[in-house]
């Protein structure tokens, strides 16, 4: 180390040491009361020790923060990540790994297939659930990632959806397998209500109009005992496959299940048929919004959220393209709460508060906003790892709130950087001097 | 009609769109400044009640037994610490992005939100909490059969919200200050380049807000006895339509709209329905967005190339 470096290190050593003093004092401010003084009915109860320790680690942290800013490898990593994250989308070289995504995907969809027959019931449920934040997750990924439009109230299409197959059930007689596009319908419709009044609002404040109107239909489903049974909820008929029912008895005249097949009696049988047409949904939605995203309507929605502005200059019409991404998030909302409603059983307006719509942001935001495979990727890592980490249960709603923090700061993009395919003409446009062709002919000849 | 009810609501509608006014002022400021909805400023509120609760009963602990010594105490420390909230969420969460996506900050705000409210809930437990009535009795209007009355508590309410109103407003409009700080509302740029230090001036804005929203926490949290950590989301909400309603952006707006939105509301719950009130304050706020996005004394938003 040469003098002047060791002279600018030790400066910077210093600077470090009264930043996380600063930052120690701070915290002691922030965390000692709530921390150390614990409410106990009126009284208190003394924790002085937690508020030091936690103090202690943020001025460690702080100093440790400072003192990185130093090393070269560092420096080069954090200026790595800024260029990173700044740099948006990226277009594939045409051609590019083609067969190692098929291979991939190929593999993929064996595995989520094969997986129900390996894992036992209560993972087997997990996983359904995992599924269907899967498809909340792509729902909301295209109201928020491709059309840039901030909606907090998506959980309100879910709650359409689940409401639709509970009530469907008691009022009308509605069956599982109608009630999947009776409720993805009725959802795209709920989308488009909503749409209309929020089409020229921008940004924030179309992100509020919607929390209030799924706050709204919370406390509508909340209170309106006549109708939706209010906070008591109602049941929600499981699938039958067939007009098997899955119950261990059938109602008059239905067969049961297991004893058409002469198995003994489990609701294995039931989680796996949902999860079996929920895995098949996921997958053809997956691949459709992917085909999607090529076409005129996701490029306009992906226009649109880069420049509003511009793209209207441009001659796009603003409001079928957000109206169009609006509907189909609202479908895929709508489809996962039939799914939600048939495998608990039972819906009642707890599962559908803000909270939810958060935790959907943040599968998207983790995810990156835009990339299919990332939202994917996130709806798996937020239904599995907690569940693996279950004494870590109270800290799970921090640790999303952290992730939505630390996401926005240094990578607003998202963790998997978005890729678009390029696409090559299917022949030359230009020709040379030599070889002219009547300009007639040449565009005949593509338009077959 | 039942005049007595229709006095007693009015009362009740006072004290409560004073609570909204003082919660609503940090939103408009923050958006004025800078342009973001401050989505965990509704938990700002939240903590300060804890913390108000924390100190009052750290204060009787330590023998203290004149309750308006106490209340005083208890409002200014609560302010103080409510402010280092403030300070340090801008500084941590909302700085770095000054110059992000358009989203990351409401974003990143949802974040906040979502952290301070688990953070409450884990360290002070999910339970409901509650504190000591300190403040008793009302003044009592018309005969035993038909009465309204407004207890001291609103009094109190009503006459800590109007000090502290004014004193912001002449902290705005009236010192050097408040035309920092409404330079930097105008054009950021601008202003540093006038040599006004624009990132003290937004952290300030921050720390306002937090202090008048600890104004109010502590004011309800005296009020109604009781809390827990899911506080903040509604009332924040509300505050936020109070905002939206008066014009954001417009500090006269945030008291106006605070004060229309609790007047509405208590008379909808006292002569319609108690169960749809939070369904009307949310149906309030989003007809004031959709039909007159700029409320009623804020300027209309132009959006610039």
């Amino acid at each position: 180390m040469s003098h002047t470096e060791q002279y600018n290190f030790s400066k910077t050593a210093l600077r470090g040491l009264r930043d996380a003093a600063f930052a120690g004092v701070i915290a002691l401010i922030v965390f000692g009361p709530m921390n150390g003084l614990i409410l106990d009915g009126y009284g208190l109860d003394f924790h002085l020790d937690r508020p030091f320790l936690m103090a202690g680690i943020v001025a460690l942290g702080r100093f440790l923060l400072t003192l990185s800013g130093c090393l070269p490898a560092v420096r080069q990593l954090r200026e790595r990540l800024m260029d990173f994250s700044h740099r948006g989308v990226t277009v594939e070289q045409p051609g590019d790994s083609q067969v190692r995504w098929k291979v991939l995907i190929l593999l993929t969809i064996i595995t989520g297939l094969c997986a129900p027959f390996l894992v036992s019931k209560y993972w087997l449920t997990i996983l359904i659930l995992a599924l269907i934040y899967v498809l909340l997750g792509l729902g909301l990924n295209i109201v928020v990632g491709f059309a840039g439009l901030l909606d907090l109230g998506f959980v309100a299409f879910y709650a359409v959806g689940a409401y639709v197959i509970a009530l469907g059930a008691q009022y009308w007689g509605l069956g599982f397998w109608t009630a999947i596009p009776v409720a993805a319908v009725l959802a795209a419709l709920a989308g488009c209500i909503l749409a209309f009044p929020v089409l020229r609002m921008h940004g924030d404040y179309l992100a509020i109009v919607t929390l209030g109107f799924g706050e709204i239909i919370r406390l509508v489903l909340n209170n309106w005992l006549d109708f939706t049974g209010g906070p008591n909820g109602v049941r929600a008929p499981s699938p039958t496959l067939f007009g098997l029912e899955f119950t261990r008895k059938a109602k008059e005249g239905g067969i049961p299940f297991h004893e058409y097949f002469g198995l003994e009696y489990s609701s294995f049988y039931k989680y796996l048929l949902i999860y079996l047409v929920l895995f098949v949904i996921v997958v053809a939605l997956t691949l459709f919004v992917h085909r999607l995203r090529n076409m005129p309507m996701g490029r306009a929605w992906e226009a649109l959220r880069e420049n509003e502005i511009a793209c209207r200059s441009l001659g796009i019409n603003h409001v079928t393209v957000k109206l169009s991404a609006f509907m189909m998030g609202a479908m895929t909302a709508g489809i996962g709460g039939v799914f939600f409603a048939s495998y608990q059983g039972f819906v009642n307006p707890t599962s559908f508060t803000f909270f939810e719509s958060a935790l959907i942001l943040a599968i998207v935001v983790l995810g990156g906003m835009g990339s299919i495979v990332g939202v994917i990727i996130a709806a798996f890592v937020f239904t599995l790892v907690p569940e693996m980490l279950r004494e870590f249960a109270d800290y799970r709603v921090l640790v999303f709130g952290v992730v939505m923090v630390l996401m926005m700061i240094w990578r607003p993009r998202g963790l998997l950087q978005i890729r678009r395919k390029a696409f090559k003409r299917p022949r030359p446009v230009y020709t040379r001097p030599g070889e002219a062709q009547p300009l007639h002919a040449a565009s005949a000849g593509q338009s077959l | 009609m039942d005049f007595h009810i229709l006095f007693q609501q009015l009362v009740n509608g006072l004290t409560l769109g004073s609570v909204y006014g003082l919660i609503a002022v940090g939103y408009t400021m923050v958006y004025g400044i800078i342009g973001m909805i401050n989505f965990a400023h509704g938990d700002i509120y939240m903590i300060s009640a804890y913390l108000a609760a924390i100190f009052m009963a750290l204060l009787f602990s330590f023998g203290l037994d004149s309750v308006p010594l106490v209340i005083v105490c208890t409002l200014m420390i609560t302010m103080a610490i409510t402010a280092v909230y403030g300070w340090s969420i801008e500084h941590v969460a909302y700085r770095p992005l000054r110059n992000s996506t358009r989203l990351a900050p409401l974003i990143s705000a949802i974040g906040v939100s979502l952290i301070l409210q688990n953070y409450a809930q884990i360290s002070q437990g999910a339970g409901t909490q509650s504190v000591p009535t300190l403040i008793e009795g009302a003044l009592r209007f018309g005969d035993d059969n038909a009465f309204f009355q407004i207890t001291y508590m609103q009094m109190m309410i009503i006459a800590v919200s109007a000090v502290s109103m004014g004193a912001l407003t002449f902290l705005i409009q009236r010192t050097a200050y408040g035309r920092k700080c409404r330079a930097t509302q105008q054009d950021r740029t601008m202003a540093s380049i006038l040599g006004i230090n624009t990132d003290f001036t937004i952290s300030s804005v921050f720390v306002i807000g937090a202090i008048m929203a600890a104004i109010a926490g502590m004011l309800v949290t005296l009020t109604y006895g009781s809390f827990d950590f899911y506080v903040g989301f509604i009332v924040g909400i509300k505050a936020f339509t109070a905002a939206v309603l008066g014009g954001i952006g417009s500090l006269p707006g945030a008291m106006l709209g605070g004060l229309i939105l609790g007047l509405s509301e208590s008379l909808f719950s006292g002569f319609i329905n108690t169960d749809y009130k939070d369904v009307f304050a949310f149906s309030i706020l989003v007809l004031v967005m959709i039909f007159k996005p700029s409320g009623l004394l804020g300027k209309p938003l132009v959006e610039k190339v």
